[in-house]
């Protein structure tokens, strides 16, 4: 007698990818609902360090929003000041000096290109090239070195402040920085050479977590993500602040909106920052490093929105003022919180080793997103 | 599109829209309940095309809430505020729009989890940021939570 | 000295002193029980070495110094990890399967031993010579996968589970193309014999010998055996950026030292059969009848000849993990079936033929 077989049954099993995992780069929690290896359905879990920045804010004066602002997405925390620093700026109309615009442009492009250093060396470790990581850092120490004799912090810097910069520069600045862009230009070829040009690396990332365009916009997803899939977005050139204004910015755009996109529209980026820098560092003007503000900044009533680019992509700040000493309502628009909208949207179908690539190339910060 | 142009379009669609000119941009105050409506045209009418959400947030005033749209097109290089009051704030209600702007899925519902504003037809309306378990909407104005707040 | 280099003179004396004193069956346990501690002992050193060494490759690769602190340039450093896992609690989940869980690491550590046995370290150095050395070797070093699939699936974790099973693809996949490798030198031998591949080197090693099938079959091997040995980029079984440490997630102690000691201990036989089957292990370097040169190069022991040729394997392998990103699974498995089993078996066709005309030197 034939009986016929028992179909075989597959079962979605369910897997949570942190808290505590080496690829989600910080606390955060991804369910993954998994079909074997291929992956159905992500779902981040987020808060995990949620300190509610934004009540925090409305309770703290102007200048001490600020450093709030340092220990959301602490890979570019000077881009961050920054936004508020403008915001509050825009607020009290108050023009600032060309060298503090400068010096600010300056530092922000340091600022990308010690995130990006850190994003690529964190992305070969990912894939498990775990070199990259290593050269990522050797060449970050040295932003980090000029940054620490500026203002004497490493990573969270605190440097802007509304109404301009808290010291001057060094005076080893210039020559620092020349030196480091010098010294960088060497390297970067190596990048290409230990990953880009790897047929592994390639093979990983080429068609892999496809974003399209309208997606991307759709999403939110800006920055280097976003430009990968040939959304233009660089608020750099189209709303441009600070010493943007004066000098043209080559946006970076890909249009595949694959990983490889995202990687290489990283690596462009940092060519781009270097250009920009050795335009700015020799004319730097001279002029005041801080302008005169009153003691207790109390913005007039209205509201102030400031868009900047962050290297991860558009950092807003929405600031809703009652005329009082703290704002009546803050809002920071974390480039994160999007970006990490889309990864269901880009990584179902995919395997979990493309989950991690995708992670990666999104270029996560957790405390940028959870705030 | 200009602003005054803007405000023509909003007015002929949400005619009780009150439309402000901010420092920056143009703001829109509308009632809720026409903020669909709205969404819809300015979304899909050619010659506004906003297709980029690129800030959603809610505020609390006192008798009301507002949900704050921050929008821009990217073929037109414009850019709006709208703002929806609710009615009230015992149980404010706003309409989705995150099948018009994905994006607006996460921030609908870090809405939800901080000021208690109800997306109706949100496919997934969660607490986002907190614990499914936690009491009160911390961003509200009237929020109190003594042992892990200062209070000033 | 003349026991540096035949060491069947050594072997010889302790067996026949040993006669004299035992029964027949007493001195093969005796034996046994010696070799044993031999291997013991040489695992122990091969552990400490190869971590020490892989530490420092990985470090220089890497632009910095490695351990530096723990004795004279970190020479210590492994001898410190050794004594910290051994004094680490042993962890165990809930749910794990208590008996399976515990087995798991004895079960890769005695593939290990046993695999080893075959190995000829030199001349007369070898605990077992059969007639059929490389089937044994190969089927052997295979069954540590048992070891790796019993660590995920007892290990009661979803993570560990992942990683044994993609080491179970992999390791079934990749076993084809070493035994298959190694079979196009066998071709060449006319023999299975480990001893007897070894001595047929004695005018040239197989790699120089047997023109471009050997060098292809030598650059299948070092792919399949990186991956059999579950090594970057092949670590798909650890992969560490996604599955956090894969199928030895949940191991802690004594019992991860094992998974930790195995994969070094892998690593060295399956260089140890590379540097026997291609570069005649123990043999020196010889080249046809240069009668002065073949002295002056017989003159080097031949345990530093094989262990150099395993470093220099060792060294290869390493290489290969702190330089390369690791594959995706499916690219792994499309890796093996789609290209290299087919180069492979064209390549032993072309070996036969090769042999079959006699232009082999």
């Amino acid at each position: 007698m034939e009986t016929a077989l028992p179909e075989l049954e597959s079962q979605e099993y369910f897997i949570n990818m942190g808290p505590q995992h080496p690829s989600t780069h910080g606390v955060l929690r991804l369910v993954l609902s998994l079909d074997g290896e291929t992956i159905r359905k992500v779902e981040p879990h987020l808060g995990y360090i949620h300190r509610s920045i934004e009540k925090m804010c409305e309770h703290d004066s102007y200048l001490q929003i600020v450093h709030l602002t340092d220990r959301m997405d602490y890979l570019s925390c000077h881009i961050n000041n920054e936004a508020v620093a403008l915001c509050v700026e825009r607020g009290l109309e108050l023009e600032v000096s060309d060298r503090i615009k400068v010096i600010r442009t300056i530092i922000s492009e340091l600022t990308r290109l010690s995130s990006h250093q850190l994003w690529w060396g964190v992305m070969g470790m990912d894939l498990g090239a775990i070199t990259s990581f290593l050269y990522g850092f050797r060449d970050r120490e040295m932003i980090t070195d000029i940054f620490e004799e500026t203002c004497g912090a490493r990573l969270t810097m605190n440097y802007n402040i509304p109404g301009g910069l808290m010291f001057d520069i060094h005076p080893n600045f210039q020559k620092r920085t020349k030196d480091f862009i010098t010294y960088f230009k060497k390297k970067l070829p190596e990048y290409d050479t230990l990953l880009s040009n790897n047929v592994i690396f390639k093979q990983r990332t080429q068609g892999i977590g496809i974003l399209s365009k309208e997606d991307a916009i759709s999403f939110g997803v800006t920055g280097p993500t976003g430009r990968a899939s040939g959304f233009s977005c660089d608020i750099r050139k189209h709303e441009p602040y600070s010493g943007y204004s004066n000098i043209k910015v080559n946006e970076i755009l890909h249009t595949d909106g694959d990983c490889f996109a995202r990687y290489k529209c990283r690596i462009d980026e940092m060519w781009e920052s270097m250009r920009i820098i050795e335009e700015l560092i020799d004319n730097i003007p001279e002029g005041e490093y801080k302008m005169p503000t009153k003691a207790v900044i109390k913005l007039p009533k209205g509201e102030y929105y400031q868009k900047v680019e962050t290297a991860r992509g558009e950092f807003g700040v929405y600031i809703i003022s009652e005329g009082q000493k703290s704002p009546y309502r803050l809002k920071f628009r974390s480039p994160g919180f999007s970006n990490l909208s889309a990864l269901d949207h880009m990584a179902r179908g995919c395997k979990i080793a493309d989950l991690v690539a995708i992670m990666s190339t999104l270029d996560l910060v957790i405390p940028d997103i959870d705030r | 599109m200009s602003n005054d142009a803007l405000k023509e379009f909003i007015l002929t669609i949400v005619p009780e829209a009150e439309c402000v000119e901010g420092t920056q941009f143009l703001l829109a105050s509308i009632p809720a309940e026409s903020l669909r409506q709205l969404a819809l045209e300015l979304k899909n009418s050619p010659t506004t095309a906003f297709d980029f959400l690129f800030c959603l947030t809610g505020v609390d005033y006192a008798e009301h809430l507002e949900v704050v749209y921050h929008l821009k097109s990217t073929s037109h290089h414009h850019q709006l505020v709208v703002k929806a009051k609710t009615n009230g704030r015992e149980n404010p209600v706003v309409d989705t729009v995150c099948d018009l702007w994905r994006t607006a899925e996460f921030h609908e519902r870090e809405i939800f989890d901080l000021f208690g504003i109800h997306f109706t037809n949100h496919p997934d309306l969660r607490r986002l940021l907190l614990t499914d378990d936690w009491v009160g909407y911390p961003l509200r104005k009237d929020y109190d939570d003594p042992i892990n707040m200062i209070a000033y | 000295m003349k026991w540096l280099y035949d060491f069947s003179y050594l072997t010889q004396s302790i067996h026949e002193s040993l006669s004299e004193r035992f029964e027949a069956p007493t001195v093969v346990i005796i034996e046994m029980v010696l070799v044993g501690i031999c291997f013991m002992i040489l695992f122990a050193i091969l552990g400490l070495v190869l971590v020490y060494a892989e530490r420092k490759v990985s470090a220089f690769f890497q632009q910095r110094l490695g351990p530096m602190r723990v004795g004279k340039w970190g020479t210590a450093q492994t001898l410190a990890d050794v004594i910290k896992l051994l004094l680490k609690e042993p962890l165990m989940n809930k749910g794990a399967d208590k008996f399976l869980f515990n087995l798991a690491p004895y079960i890769i550590m005695i593939a290990a031993f046993m695999a080893i046995a075959a190995l000829p370290f030199a001349k007369g150095l070898q605990a077992l010579d059969f007639d059929i050395g490389i089937l044994y070797v190969t089927a052997i070093s295979s069954l540590g996968v048992i070891g790796i699939l019993l660590a995920g699936w007892s290990s009661d974790n979803k993570y560990s589970l992942i990683g044994a099973m993609r080491s179970g693809a992999q390791i079934i996949s990749y076993e084809l193309s070493v035994g298959l490798s190694l079979l196009t030198i066998v071709i060449l031998t006319g023999s299975l014999q480990l001893s007897t591949i070894v001595e047929s080197q004695a005018n040239g090693w197989w790699i120089f010998k047997g023109h471009i099938p050997a060098w292809i079959a030598f650059l299948i091997f070092m792919i399949a055996s990186t991956a059999e040995t579950n090594r970057g980029p092949f670590d798909l079984a650890e992969a560490e950026s996604e599955l956090t440490a894969g199928f030895h997630t949940e191991y802690s102690g004594l019992k991860f030292a094992f998974f930790f000691l195995a994969e070094f201990a892998n690593m060295f036989i399956i260089a140890g059969i590379g540097a026997t089957v291609f570069f005649g292990g123990w043999m020196p370097f010889h080249i046809g009848n240069w009668e002065a040169f073949n002295a002056i190069m017989d003159f080097i022991p031949p345990l530093f000849w094989f262990f150099g040729k395993v470093s220099f394997i060792i060294f290869l392998m390493m290489w290969f993990r702190w330089t390369f990103p690791r594959l995706r699974i499916d690219q792994l498995l499309t890796l093996e079936w789609k290209y290299l089993l087919p180069v492979n078996l064209m390549n032993i066709v072309l070996m036969a033929f090769l042999v079959l005309m006699g232009w082999h030197f």
